[in-house]
C-alpha cells in the first residue's frame, strides 16, 4: 500500500509542487481579472482560502453521507453557503473592497481550484488532511496573487500595496492595469518558473547519469548505437 | 543515450519545412529590405526633421542589443549580421509617431524583440509581426502619447495636425489626396508619404523578396470593401482611394504583411490572409472605435495563418482525395 504523506507535506504542497495558480493552473477567472493591484489579489486569495478551508472541513466530515450521484451538487451548495458568507461580510466591513472585486467575490462559487480540492483531495481524505490541503493550496493561491497583483500594479501604477515604489519620472505602463497585462504577467512568470524546474531537473539527470553510467570509450557507444 | 562522435565533414543539414524557394538567402533579403525601407526613412526626416533620426537609433540599437542579450542567456548562436533585428527596430521606428518618447521607443523595442519574436524561439518561430507587437504594447501602454502627432515641416494652415484618418472620423474632415500621396501631412514616421512606401515596395516585389499576391490582394480588398461603403453612402463612408492611401495602410501592405515568417506560405493562402486584413481594417476604420486599424487587422490575421496554411496546402502528387 502507498505511504501517505506526513501531514506538513500536505500543507507545503500547495505552496510550489502543486500551486493552484502556478502549476494547476486552477482558477484563472479571478487570477486574471483581479489582480490590477496587490491588495486586490490579497483579499481575492483570502476570501477564496476562507471558503476552501470551510467547504473543505464541512466535506471532509460529511463525504461518507453524501451519495455519489449527487455529490457536485452538495459541494456546490456547501461552497455557496460560505460565498454567500464572505459576500455580506465584505459589503459590511469593506465597502470599498468589494466594490473594485465587483461580482469576482461571488463567482468564487464557480471557482474550479475550490471545486476540484473538494473532488481531488476533501472526499478522499479525514478532516484534518483536508483543512491542510486547503490550507495549503490558500496560501499557494495568496503567494501567487500577491506577486502578479504586486508586479501589476507596481508597473501600471507605479505604487505597492497603495505606496509610490516608482519615481515619479516613470511613466506608469497601462497596459498593465488592462486585460492584455495580466496575460503577459501570468504566462512570464509561468514561463519562467518552468525554464527553471526544466533546467533543474536536467541537472539532476545529468548528475545521475555520472554517477551510474560511467562514460565509455567512443567506440563502445558507435556500436551501441 | 549514448554519444556517438561524429565525423565534422560529413554532415546532413535539416531544417524543418515548409521550405521557402528563394533566389535570396535569409541575410540578403533582410539587408535588401533595409533599403527599401530607406526611402520611407527619407521621408521621415524631411517632412519631420532630424529627432527622428533619433527614434530611429534607439529603436534600432535596443532591438539588437536585446536580442543579443536574449540569445546569450539562452546560449545560442548570435545572429545579428542577419539583420532581422535591425529591420524590426527600424519598422518600429518607422511606425511610430514624431517626436515620440525615447524611452518609451525603447520599452516598445524591447518588447518587439523580447515578446513578439525571442520568445517564441526566435526568426522563424514568431507567430506575429514583431514591430507590430511592439507598436500594440506602446499602444496599450501610453495610449496618449502614441496619439500625439506633430505638424509636418511643410504644413500649411489648412493641414492640421491630425491624421488625417482621426480628421475624418472626428470632424469630417478630407484631406486632399494629393497631400496623401506626397506625404505632407500628420502620421507615423515613415507612414505618410504614400510614394515613398510605394517606391520601397515596388523595389521589394521587382525583387522577388516580397510576394506581390499579400499586397495586390489587400489593395484589391480594400478598394472592394471599402468601395461597396463608398458607393452606399459617399459622405459618411470615405472614398476608398482615401483608404489606399490615408495612414498606415500601404507601409503596412508593403513591409508588415509581407513579412515571410508570419504571412501564409501557399498561393491561396497569400489572397486570404490579403483579403482577411483588408475586409478587417475596413471594419476597424469605418465602424470601430480607432481611426486606424492597420495594426491589429495585421496581427489579427497573423493569428489565422498557420489554420490558413493547414487549410490551403496543395495536394500533394499522387494523393486520392
Amino acid at each position: 500500500m502507498k505511504t501517505k504523506a506526513t501531514l506538513s507535506q500536505e500543507y507545503v504542497k500547495g505552496l510550489w509542487d502543486q500551486n493552484p495558480v502556478f502549476k494547476q493552473v486552477l482558477g484563472m477567472c479571478p487570477t486574471l481579472a483581479v489582480t490590477v493591484s496587490a491588495i486586490n489579489g490579497i483579499a481575492m486569495a483570502l476570501a477564496t482560502t476562507f471558503v476552501l478551508v470551510f467547504s473543505s472541513l464541512i466535506i471532509s466530515i460529511i463525504r461518507k453521507l453524501i451519495p455519489t450521484q449527487v455529490r457536485i451538487a452538495a459541494y456546490i451548495l456547501i461552497i455557496a453557503t460560505f460565498v454567500t458568507l464572505v459576500d455580506l461580510v465584505m459589503k459590511a466591513q469593506f465597502p470599498e473592497l468589494s466594490k473594485s472585486l465587483g461580482p469576482y467575490i461571488p463567482l468564487i462559487v464557480v471557482n474550479c481550484l475550490i471545486l476540484g480540492r473538494q473532488e481531488a483531495f476533501s472526499s478522499k481524505n479525514g478532516v484534518g488532511r483536508s483543512v491542510l490541503d486547503a490550507l495549503g493550496m490558500g496560501t499557494g493561491f495568496l503567494g501567487a496573487l500577491f506577486v502578479l497583483g504586486g508586479i501589476r500594479e507596481i508597473l501600471g501604477t507605479r505604487t505597492l500595496l497603495g505606496f509610490q515604489v516608482l519615481p515619479d519620472f516613470y511613466e506608469p505602463w497601462l497596459i498593465m492595469i488592462l486585460p492584455a497585462g495580466a496575460f503577459l504577467t501570468l504566462g512570464l512568470l509561468m514561463g519562467f518558473s518552468n525554464a527553471y524546474i526544466a533546467k533543474k531537473k536536467n541537472k539532476e539527470r545529468e548528475t545521475l547519469r555520472e554517477k551510474y553510467l560511467k562514460p565509455k570509450s567512443p567506440t563502445v557507444n558507435a556500436q551501441e548505437a | 543515450m549514448t554519444t556517438t562522435t561524429v565525423n565534422p565533414t560529413y554532415r546532413l543539414e535539416l531544417t524543418s519545412s515548409p521550405h521557402v524557394h528563394s533566389r535570396w538567402s535569409t541575410k540578403q533579403a533582410m539587408w535588401m529590405v533595409i533599403i527599401a525601407l530607406l526611402p520611407p526613412t527619407i521621408s521621415a526626416v524631411v517632412f519631420f526633421g532630424f529627432y527622428q533620426l533619433l527614434i530611429i537609433a534607439v529603436s534600432i540599437g535596443f532591438a539588437v542589443g536585446t536580442e543579443a542579450l536574449i540569445k546569450t542567456i539562452r546560449k545560442r548562436q548570435i545572429n545579428i549580421k542577419d539583420g532581422s533585428a535591425v529591420i524590426t527596430g527600424l519598422l518600429l521606428a518607422l511606425i511610430l509617431p514624431p517626436n515620440f518618447n525615447l524611452a518609451f521607443t525603447a520599452l516598445g523595442s524591447i518588447v518587439a524583440i523580447g515578446l513578439g519574436k525571442e520568445i517564441f524561439g526566435g526568426l522563424g518561430y514568431n507567430i506575429f509581426n514583431p514591430a507590430l507587437v511592439g507598436r500594440a504594447f506602446l499602444q496599450a501602454s501610453f495610449p496618449v502619447a502614441i496619439t500625439t502627432w506633430e505638424k509636418p515641416n511643410f504644413a500649411v494652415d489648412t493641414i492640421s495636425s491630425a491624421t488625417p484618418l482621426a480628421a475624418f472620423k472626428f470632424d469630417s474632415v478630407v484631406t486632399q489626396l494629393s497631400s496623401l500621396f506626397i506625404g505632407n501631412i500628420g502620421g507615423s514616421l515613415g507612414e505618410t508619404s504614400s510614394i515613398a512606401v510605394l517606391l520601397g515596395g515596388i523595389f521589394l516585389i521587382a525583387i522577388g523578396v516580397a510576394n506581390y499576391r499579400i499586397p495586390l490582394a489587400m489593395i484589391i480588398g480594400v478598394i472592394v470593401f471599402g468601395g461597396i461603403f463608398w458607393l452606399v453612402d459617399p459622405v459618411a463612408y470615405p472614398n476608398p482611394l482615401f483608404h489606399l492611401l490615408a495612414g498606415g495602410f500601404l507601409f503596412g501592405t508593403f513591409f508588415m504583411a509581407t513579412d515571410w515568417v508570419s504571412s501564409p506560405i501557399t498561393a491561396k493562402g497569400m489572397w486570404i490572409f490579403g483579403l482577411g486584413i483588408s475586409l478587417v481594417l475596413v471594419i476597424i476604420r469605418l465602424f470601430g472605435g480607432l481611426p486606424e486599424g492597420v495594426m491589429y487587422a495585421i496581427l489579427f490575421m497573423n493569428a489565422f495563418v498557420p489554420m490558413i496554411n493547414r487549410y490551403t496546402r496543395p495536394q500533394i502528387f499522387g494523393e486520392a482525395k
